[in-house]
C-alpha cells in the first residue's frame, strides 16, 4: 500500500514537472517512412528536416522547439498510429507529418479530430488530400503528385515526338495522382496512353510485369519509388530491357539514382518532372544544396537532396518561420498560428510558395533529364521550368471538377 | 502411378488433359482468337517461367521446414529468420568479396551453425512438447528480426547479380512469328533459370541422400518411427542436428537466392515464413517431394495471378490452401 502510494507520487511529480517543461517549449511530433518499402525517402526526408534546423535554428523567441520522431511504413494506418501516439503520449501541440500518399489522406481525416492542432504536411503528394473536403488545420507546403507532372506530356510529346506510351505504376493515391497529371497533359496535347499497369506497393518480383510490358509503344513512364523501384531495374536489367522510359517524381530522384549497383543506368536520358530538378542553378537551390552537403558526411547522405529531403525542408521552413510571426503564440487553439501559416510565403529553395484557400501549395514544376556527370553519378538535369503551377494545373476549376478523382482509370485519355 | 490410374480413372484423365493443354500453350504458336482472349503468348510463358523459378526458391525455404518437421514434429517458426539471416550474411560477403558462389557457401554454414545451436540450447531441452516449442520459436523469430533490424538497419540490401549472369537468353520457345514468317524466340533472365536448375540439383540432391544413403535411411527411419530408431542404438540427437543443420543451411541458401533475385529487408522473414507454411500444409507435412509440388504451385499461382487477376493475386494462394485443407487436409503428397 505505502509502495503504492509513493510510486503515485512520484508519478504525479513527473507528469507535474512535464507540464513545467511543455510552457517553456514548444513540442513537435515529425512521422517519416523509416520502415517497409518507403524506408529511403524516408530517411532523406529527415535529412532535410535536420538540414533546415542547421540553417533555421530551433528557437522560437524566448521559447525552444522540441520534436519527437516517430517511423511509419506508407500505409494509412501506419501513420495514424504514429500521429495518434505523437499526439496522446508525447502531447505535441504541432506535427509535420506524413511522407506519403494514402499517409496524407487518413492524416488529414484524423487531423479533423483534433482541431485545435496544426498539421504542416510533411512531403505527401495524393490530391484528393487537399482537394476533397480539406481540413482547416492542415497545411501541404508541397505540390501534389499531378502538379509535379506538369509540363512533362507537352514536352515529350512535342519535343520528343513520342505518340504512343504506356504506364506502370504503384497502386495508390500518390502514384494515381501523378498519372492523372501526366495522362491529362499527355492525352490533352494529343498522344495515347494505351495501357496502365498497378502494381501493389512493396511488389518484389517484377519479372511478369517486365514480360507484360507492351512493346508497340514509344515509351513506358514508371511511376514507382524506394525499394520497388530498385527492384523493378534490376530485374529489367535482368530481363534485358531496353524500352525508352519516362519516369515519376519519386522514381527519378536521388533516392534512385544513387541506389547501388548499376541497374539505374538504365535511367540515363529518361525524361521526367518533379518539384526539383538536381542540377537547376537557381541561388537559393545552390545553396540548400550545399548546406545539405555540409549536415551530413558524404556516406551518409546522397550527392545532391531527394525530392523528399526538399519537402521536408520546405515544410520545416514554413513551420518554424510562421512561429516566429507570431512569436510562438500558440494560444486560443492555435488561431493566430494558423492564419499565419495560410498566409505564409515561402522563399523554398525549389522556388516561390504559397497557398491557395484549400491551403496547398501554388509552386514551381521542373522538366528534367537524367545526366551522368562523368564519374558515374546520375543527376535530373532542367529542360524545362514552369512557374505559378495550382492544384487545378491551370484548368477552370469548374472542368477540373468534372475529370473526376485520380484513380486507376481516371481521367480518361482526352482532352479535357 | 499406374496404382493411381487404376484407382482413379476420372482423375487421372483429367490430370492428363490439363498436362496436354499446358504443354499445347507452352509450345504451340497461339491462334488469334486465343490471343485476343487471354493475351500475348509471350506474357504467359514468362508468368509460367515466374511461378516455376518462384517455385524454386520457395522449395529451397520449404524443403528444410519440412524435413525439420518430419524428423523431429517441431514446427520452427523462426524459419523465415533463418531464411533473413542468410540472405544478410550473403550480402556482407559479396559486397566485401565480390564473390557470389562464396556468399552461398558461407551464408549455408553460418545459417548451420545457427541452427546447431537452436537445437542443442533451444529444442533440444524441450522435446516431444511441440505447443511449447513453437510458441519458443515465434518469440525467437521477434527477437532475431528486432537484432537484424537493429544490426541491419531498415534498407533494403540487393546482392549483385555477378556480370556472366546479367541480362536474358534465348530459349527455344517460340511465342509468336513476325509477319515474314521469322519465328519470335522466348527471352528470359539467365539468372531465374540458373536458381531454378540450382534448386533441381539441390532438390535431386537431397532426395538422393534421403533414399540412397546410409544416413537419409536413418532419418527415414527417424520419421516413421523415432523411439524404434533410438531403440536400436542409432545417436538420435546426433541425427537431429544434422538435419537441423542442414534445413537450416537450405533457408541460408535461398537467403541468398532471393537477396539476388528480389531484395532483402525486415519483413522478409515473415512472408517466406508464410510461404513455406502454406506450400507445405498445400504439399504435405514433412515430405520432399510435397514440398516441391506445393512449391511449384503456389509459385504459378503467385506469378499467373499477378498477370492475369493482378488485384486478387494474393487471394489465390490462399484459396488454393483452403481448397487443399478441405479436400485432402493431410496434404496432397502425404504419406500417411
Amino acid at each position: 500500500m505505502l509502495k503504492g502510494s509513493l510510486g503515485l507520487i512520484a508519478l504525479s511529480s513527473l507528469l507535474l514537472s512535464g507540464t513545467a517543461f511543455a510552457q517553456e517549449k514548444i513540442k513537435v511530433g515529425v512521422t517519416a517512412t523509416l520502415e517497409g518499402t518507403y524506408t529511403v525517402l524516408g530517411e532523406d526526408g529527415i535529412r532535410g528536416f535536420q538540414t533546415a534546423l542547421n540553417v533555421l535554428g530551433k528557437k522560437v523567441g524566448d521559447k525552444e522547439l522540441e520534436f519527437v520522431i516517430a517511423s511509419t511504413d506508407a500505409t494509412p494506418d501506419s501513420a495514424v498510429r504514429a500521429v495518434r501516439k505523437l499526439i496522446e503520449q508525447d502531447k505535441v501541440q504541432i506535427l509535420l507529418s506524413p511522407l506519403s500518399g494514402d499517409e496524407g489522406i487518413a492524416v488529414k481525416n484524423f487531423a479533423k479530430t483534433h482541431p485545435e492542432l496544426t498539421f504542416v504536411n510533411a512531403a505527401s503528394g495524393a490530391q484528393e488530400t487537399t482537394y476533397v473536403d480539406p481540413a482547416p488545420n492542415f497545411f501541404r507546403y508541397n505540390m501534389d503528385g499531378a502538379q509535379w507532372q506538369v509540363g512533362l506530356g507537352k514536352y515529350a510529346y512535342e519535343t520528343k515526338g513520342y505518340r504512343k506510351i504506356a504506364t506502370v505504376g504503384e497502386d495508390y493515391s500518390f502514384i494515381y495522382t501523378q498519372v492523372f497529371g501526366l495522362v491529362l497533359e499527355f492525352c490533352g496535347t494529343g498522344g495515347q496512353v494505351t495501357n496502365r499497369q498497378w502494381v501493389p506497393l512493396g511488389t518484389k518480383d517484377f519479372a511478369s510485369v517486365i514480360a507484360a510490358l507492351p512493346d508497340d509503344v514509344d515509351a513506358i513512364y514508371l511511376g514507382l519509388g524506394g525499394a520497388d523501384a530498385v527492384n523493378f531495374l534490376n530485374q529489367y536489367q535482368q530481363a534485358g530491357g531496353k524500352a525508352h522510359l519516362m519516369g515519376g517524381s519519386i522514381m527519378i530522384d536521388q533516392t534512385i539514382l544513387s541506389s547501388k549497383g548499376n541497374a539505374k543506368n538504365a535511367l540515363i536520358g529518361t525524361l521526367a518532372a518533379s518539384g526539383q530538378a538536381d542540377t537547376w542553378e537557381n541561388p537559393s537551390w545552390q545553396k540548400f544544396v550545399k548546406d545539405y552537403q555540409d549536415a551530413f558526411p558524404p556516406n551518409k547522405r546522397f550527392p545532391s537532396p531527394s525530392l523528399l529531403a526538399t519537402n521536408y525542408y520546405g515544410s520545416t521552413m514554413a513551420l518554424i518561420l510562421a512561429l516566429r510571426q507570431v512569436n510562438g503564440d500558440l494560444s486560443n487553439n492555435q488561431a493566430k498560428y494558423k492564419e499565419a501559416l495560410a498566409k505564409i510565403e515561402l522563399d523554398a529553395p525549389n522556388g516561390k510558395i504559397k497557398l491557395d484557400s484549400n491551403r496547398q501549395a501554388i509552386g514551381t514544376n521542373f522538366v528534367t533529364e537524367v545526366v551522368d556527370d562523368g564519374k558515374g553519378a546520375l543527376f535530373s538535369k532542367v529542360v524545362k521550368v514552369i512557374a505559378n503551377v495550382n492544384q487545378t494545373l491551370g484548368y477552370d476549376p469548374a472542368v477540373f471538377a468534372k475529370i473526376g478523382l485520380p484513380s486507376r482509370t481516371v481521367p480518361e485519355c482526352k482532352k479535357y | 502411378m499406374t496404382r493411381f490410374v487404376e484407382r482413379h480413372p476420372a482423375w487421372a484423365l483429367i490430370i492428363i488433359i490439363v498436362i496436354a493443354v499446358a504443354l499445347w500453350l507452352i509450345f504451340a504458336v497461339w491462334p488469334q482468337g486465343l490471343e485476343d482472349a487471354i493475351g500475348r503468348k509471350r506474357v504467359f510463358l514468362n508468368a509460367v517461367f515466374n511461378g516455376i523459378t518462384l517455385g524454386g526458391l520457395y522449395f529451397l525455404v520449404a524443403s528444410g521446414f519440412t524435413l525439420i518437421f518430419g524428423l523431429m514434429r517441431n514446427v520452427n517458426l523462426a524459419h523465415g529468420s533463418l531464411y533473413l539471416f542468410g540472405g544478410y550474411v550473403g550480402y556482407a560477403i559479396s559486397a566485401s568479396t565480390g564473390s557470389w558462389i562464396l556468399s552461398f557457401i558461407v551464408a549455408f554454414i553460418l545459417t548451420a551453425l545457427v541452427g546447431v545451436l537452436l537445437q542443442l540450447v533451444v529444442f533440444r531441452r524441450m522435446e516431444g512438447q511441440d505447443l511449447r516449442q513453437t510458441m519458443v520459436t515465434i518469440g525467437l523469430s521477434i527477437v532475431f528480426a528486432d537484432l537484424m533490424l537493429w544490426a541491419c538497419g531498415g534498407d533494403f540490401y540487393q546482392i549483385q547479380t555477378p556480370n556472366w549472369l546479367i541480362g536474358p537468353v534465348e530459349l527455344p520457345l517460340v511465342t509468336a512469328v513476325k509477319s515474314s514468317g521469322e519465328p519470335v524466340y522466348l527471352r528470359y533472365p539467365l539468372v531465374r533459370l540458373v536458381i531454378f536448375t540450382a534448386s533441381i540439383v539441390i532438390g535431386v540432391a537431397m532426395w538422393l541422400a534421403l533414399n540412397r544413403t546410409r544416413i537419409g535411411m536413418i532419418i527415414r527411419a527417424g520419421v516413421d518411427d523415432r523411439d524404434i530408431l533410438a531403440a536400436t542404438g542409432v545417436r538420435i540427437q546426433l541425427v537431429f542436428v544434422v538435419v537441423f543443420a542442414l534445413g537450416a543451411g537450405l533457408a541460408g541458401i535461398a537467403g541468398v537466392v532471393g537477396g539476388t533475385f528480389q531484395s532483402l529487408s525486415p519483413g522478409e522473414d515473415i512472408r517466406f515464413l508464410l510461404a513455406s507454411l502454406v506450400v507445405v500444409i498445400v504439399g504435405g507435412m514433412g515430405s520432399i517431394p510435397g514440398a516441391a509440388l506445393g512449391a511449384l504451385i503456389i509459385g504459378l499461382a503467385e506469378q499467373l495471378g499477378s498477370v492475369y487477376i493482378p488485384t486478387y493475386a494474393i487471394v489465390v494462394t490462399f484459396l488454393i490452401m483452403v481448397l487443399v485443407l478441405a479436400v485432402r487436409p493431410q496434404g496432397l503428397l502425404a504419406r500417411r
